[in-house]
């Protein structure tokens, strides 16, 4: 089998967000960068499926924020091989081209299963994965956690409220969008990340995708003002301790 | 050309609509209010045709007969909607931010080469363009964009919406799949249901929530201790359940769990919409982040900045100190 796996670059929420002058993008370049957690997790499902199964792994990125390391990074963990796309400029794409670029990538592994993220905290206009889908001319199934091979094809478990899952049948080739890898995402250690960097070459190739309208324009980015914010406890560890143990009991939360 | 009209994707269960799409109708009833259009809800499946006539808000409901799309797969379902859309041509769609809108509303606009909008909060008609306020980044940011053709398709976080208080029947329009459906390459198996035996955290007046912010799995073991010592139990975010460290049994949002405490003790939760909306109806909320930004902030009544791993053991002691005084 194999399998190519998109990872994306998100900007950290830990850091503060800023937004650009004209107040309708974010400020990027101030921004710090990590792996899209789904998609972590869709490496992490790719390799359980190599290790179960046999498969090559094929890694796909755009260029942007701090995509070396987490190629680096994904090349200690196992992956066959690294693919990175170029941009002409500094910016990520727009989701069409994008999924355009990923594509052009793509299509020539000839990949019986792609698995991506099912969503990431920056996109605007909706999740890129069936739009990848599409570009590719596979079937899109997302809200993944948990993936088996079978007899023919793969068995996907897609998450519905209520910690119910329906156990989807899926013949390849298709593209599936992972909430969750069967476990969590494996530890690297440093001194094997540094041992890739050493050994690791990417496979560099341009991306390019034909200019479109887009079809929504951001006219104000801004930080939500709360209507109503808590009622901020302050004081050492004991003191706020005390004061929410005696609400709790006013309130006769706690009897 | 569009039409003035609003479609909504209806997801029913147990022949009654979704909480989503009485929200979902309530806000397209608001918006066919200014483009002078009809609100048509699209029902997909025999097993939610018994749920057609409860779709308030809806003038009109397009039932799609066909035991193909009784369960969710998605080959059945998009060749249902692009066809029912290139027909009603409406002026925007709007579908529930939930595990089958994700699927379909993006594959949909890239179909049919029509804007997509996701997280969607508000919906305004100003002109003759869509405004459409957006929750990005774990609901740290807003964004206000412009949609100037149609169909939109709209992307809704539940509780953005509420349903309409003028409750009306809608016509029903009950038909067979206008286009010949195959089953695809992607086929529903089974419904598999959590197993029985953990704590019910929907049943609980006192639930102890774990964010992120406990860093590590040795680190639960201070949030057990202090759900012990209130004597409730403990829940989590996604994150923690996607690590394992707590099974998926006890997870609130979206894709887990929905939760009406009393309280709800959240210990490094950042407040993403998706772990909100399974939170709502909380009666108290107490918040403890070092990020005094974090949007958990919004909806609880007290909080603190203080580390989680500071504050939870002088908790537990603080409580089991009053208990024993009382």
């Amino acid at each position: 089998m194999k399998i190519a796996v998109v990872l994306r670059q998100v900007p950290d929420l830990i850091e503060p967000l800023e937004i650009v002058g004209s107040g309708n993008a974010l400020d990027l370049d101030g921004a710090s960068f990590l792996v899209n957690e789904s998609d972590d997790h869709a490496l992490e499902q790719a390799i359980l499926l190599k290790e179960s199964a046999g498969a090559t792994v094929d890694v796909v990125a755009l260029d942007f924020g701090d995509v070396d390391n987490t190629l680096y990074s994904a090349a200690a963990k196992g992956v066959d091989r690294l693919i990175k796309i170029t941009l002409e400029d500094d910016k990520p794409p727009a989701p069409k081209a994008a999924a355009a670029m990923l594509a052009q990538a793509i299509g020539p592994i000839e990949a019986d299963l792609v698995l991506i993220g099912c969503q990431a905290h920056d996109e605007l206009q909706g999740a890129l994965g069936p739009v990848l889908a599409l570009k590719l001319g596979l079937p899109y199934l997302g809200v993944v956690r948990g993936v088996t091979a079978g007899d023919g094809g793969l068995q996907a478990c897609k998450e519905f409220p209520g910690a119910v899952m329906a156990r989807m049948n899926v013949q390849l080739p298709a593209v599936l969008g992972i909430l969750a890898a069967e476990s969590p995402p494996r530890y690297v250690p440093v001194s094997r990340i540094r041992a890739a960097m050493k050994s690791t070459q990417f496979d560099e190739q341009p991306g390019a995708a034909e200019p479109t309208e887009p079809a929504v324009v951001v006219r104000r980015m801004y930080h939500p003002e709360p209507a109503e914010r808590a009622e901020m406890l302050v004081g050492s560890e004991a003191e706020v301790a005390g004061r929410i143990a005696d609400i709790l009991i006013e309130r006769g939360i706690v009897k | 050309m569009s039409t003035p009209n609003i479609l909504v994707l209806a997801e029913t269960h147990d022949n009654t609509p979704a909480d989503i799409t009485l929200e979902l109708l309530g806000g397209a009833r608001q918006l066919a209010a200014a483009t002078g259009g009809q609100v048509v809800a699209i029902v997909l499946g025999q097993a939610g045709s018994a749920a057609a006539e409860k779709m308030v808000g809806a003038d009109r409901v397009v039932v799609i007969e066909d035991a193909t799309l009784d369960a969710y797969s998605p080959g059945p379902y998009l060749a249902v909607l692009e066809h029912i859309l290139t027909l009603e041509s409406p002026r925007a769609v709007l579908i529930g931010s939930t595990t089958v809108g994700l699927d379909v509303g993006p594959a949909l606009g890239a179909k049919l080469d029509a804007p997509v909008v996701g997280n969607c909060l508000r919906i305004e008609k100003q002109d003759d363009m869509l405004s459409v306020t957006s929750s990005l980044c774990g609901g740290k940011i807003l964004a206000d964009v412009e949609v100037r053709r149609g169909p939109a398709i709209l992307m809704v976080l539940p509780g953005s919406f509420h349903a309409t208080d003028q409750p009306a029947t809608p016509e029903v329009d009950r038909r067979a799949s206008p286009v010949p459906l195959e089953p695809g390459r992607i086929t529903f198996d089974q419904m598999i249901l959590p197993e029985a035996g953990d704590v019910d955290i929907t049943a609980q007046d006192i639930l102890v929530g774990v964010g992120r912010g406990i860093q590590q799995e040795d680190n639960m073991e201070v949030a057990e201790e202090l759900a012990e010592a209130l004597g409730g139990a403990l829940c989590a975010s996604r994150p923690i359940v996607d690590q394992g460290w707590l099974p998926t049994t006890r997870q609130v949002g979206k894709s887990g769990m929905t939760v009406k405490p009393k309280l709800y003790l959240a210990l490094g939760i950042s407040g993403a919409p998706e772990h909100l909306e399974g939170m709502k109806g909380t009666g108290l909320v107490i918040a403890v982040n070092t990020d005094p930004n974090a949007p958990i902030f919004d909806v609880a009544q007290y909080g603190t900045e203080l580390d989680l791993l500071d504050l939870a053991p002088e908790l537990t002691e603080a409580i089991k100190t009053r208990r024993v005084a009382t």
